[in-house]
């Protein structure tokens, strides 16, 4: 299965009697990286139906989700949920959401489509990225404000040295934007993956070495505390 | 956890005409009784939350629909000041602002300060309150225009704050540059050597956590939310 679906008939009877009046929704959502030095790969935002996720904290990730935290990748994400006849806006940034920087996009619902998810991979980090889960479209018309945090998916030891964004590779990508804002030489922090599901990400540990150490990390600048990003989204409908 | 939330251009622009309708001089000649003045007053509690950052005593304005600061736009001058030095001197400065205070020592952590600040026939005021974590570079706490029209008598809102980055000065922790008993280093200096744009607030890293060069140590970590802020309008 791509995308995890909570299969308990009970648990879906309960959401159904508890949603109130599903309805189609035209939706401004903005998506602002608050952090001081850390860059958003291009983002998905879905709005999909409560039976499925994108990811799970305590829960293994999915190899769709692995290949967004690793490497930037969503088409995995996205087509699966396309394939569930999720509402998906891809890449809204058009690349890097650089720090500090909003991107906004506009989204018309489906009326089963009634929760919202949000991923993207943070760079520097080696699986690292923002996460909003299954988040309820309000039915009332508004503006609303979530803040999200920094998740790690548990795919890759946070080594937080130059290697790669292929799912499996180890080390961090590194695209040109970022080249001279990374490290190199460190020997590596660590090559094991403490848990290996979904959870909150412990933070980038970095050094002060940026031709050696023990990380390509800056620590100073490419750390972060959460929350990593405001969400703001417009019900208009 | 419940952060500051902003305001969108278009009500700003909506807020401001509004204002201006209202600030129009009557043409009538027969002068109106004079109302009673209404005051409103708002007692502000901030409580420090950290392990060991003392905070700068802290500056409170109530002002129109304007903001003091924005994540991702440069900060002012008056900011600059408030987050490299603890001085709001120049942050509460500005005449157009409708009342204006700061508290009288730094609070430390663990500990409150409560003051009271009041506004005369102002009922619609935003309130702007900063506080810089003074064993740092240039961070600080605080909101930036936040409404208190839906703040009715007796009312309280309570937010959690996280820290934010001036982004005026570099977090290189260095002897000599924080202004706190860390260090006794220098407060404000206007050379700009950071990203120059306010962001939330990377963390302090300490020497014990590879900072070769800092002079604050665990003791100075901190984490969000580090600040409770709690207003009430008590008139």
């Amino acid at each position: 299965m791509r995308i995890k679906q909570l299969t308990s008939l009970l648990l879906a009877a309960g959401v159904t009697a508890i949603a109130p009046g599903l309805q189609a929704a035209e939706l401004e959502v903005s998506v602002q990286n608050l952090t001081r030095g850390m860059y958003f790969t291009p983002i998905l935002i879905s709005a999909h139906t409560p039976e499925q996720q994108l990811f799970n904290v305590g829960e293994a990730a999915s190899a769709e989700l692995q290949a967004m935290a690793e490497g930037g990748s969503i088409a995995g994400l996205a087509d699966a949920t396309a394939a569930m006849s999720a509402d998906n806006i891809l890449n809204p940034a058009s690349g890097l959401l650089m720090p500090t920087a909003s991107t906004t996009a506009t989204l018309s619902t489906a009326d089963t489509n009634s929760v919202l998810s949000i991923v993207a991979m943070m760079l520097p980090t080696n699986d690292g990225f923002i996460g909003l889960n299954s988040w309820n479209i309000p039915t009332e018309p508004g503006t609303y404000t979530v803040y999200i945090n920094a998740y790690d998916a548990g795919t890759e030891a946070n080594d937080e040295i130059r290697g790669g964004g292929q799912p499996g590779v180890p080390g961090l990508p590194v695209p040109p934007p970022l080249e001279d804002l990374v490290g190199m030489n460190g020997s590596g922090i660590t090559s094991e993956i403490v848990n290996d599901t979904v959870h909150i990400h412990p933070g980038n540990l970095g050094d002060d070495d940026s031709q050696g150490g023990s990380s390509d990390i800056s620590n100073t600048v490419q750390r972060w505390l959460n929350p990593v990003a405001k969400v703001t989204v417009t019900v208009s409908e | 956890m419940m952060f500051q939330q902003r305001f969108s251009l278009s009500l700003i622009g909506l807020g401001c005409l509004a204002l201006s309708a209202c600030g129009g001089s009557s043409n009538n000649s027969q002068p109106a009784p004079e109302p009673d003045p209404v005051s409103y007053s708002y007692e502000v509690t901030v409580q420090n939350l950290t392990q060991g950052q003392p905070l700068s005593p802290v500056a409170i304005v109530l002002h129109n629909n304007v903001t003091l600061w924005t994540i991702g736009e440069p900060a002012t001058v008056a900011l600059e000041v408030l987050a490299e030095g603890g001085d709001g001197s120049d942050f509460i400065g500005d005449d157009s602002f409708y009342a204006s205070m700061t508290g009288t020592a730094p609070i430390g952590a663990g500990a409150s300060d409560t003051l009271t600040i009041t506004v005369t026939d102002e009922a619609e005021s935003f309130i702007s309150v900063a506080t810089m974590l003074v064993n740092t570079n240039d961070a600080f706490a605080g909101i930036s225009g936040h409404s208190l029209a839906e703040l009715t008598l007796n009312d309280t809102m309570v937010m959690m704050l996280p820290v934010l980055d001036a982004g005026t000065e570099a977090n290189s922790e260095a002897a000599g540059t924080i202004p706190g008993p860390a260090d006794d280093g220098e407060g404000f200096n206007s050379e700009r050597d950071d990203a120059d744009v306010v962001s939330f607030h990377p963390g302090v890293v300490s020497g014990e956590d590879g900072l070769t060069l800092s002079v604050l140590t665990s003791a100075h970590r901190f984490d969000n939310p580090a600040v409770k802020l709690s207003i009430t309008r008590v008139e």
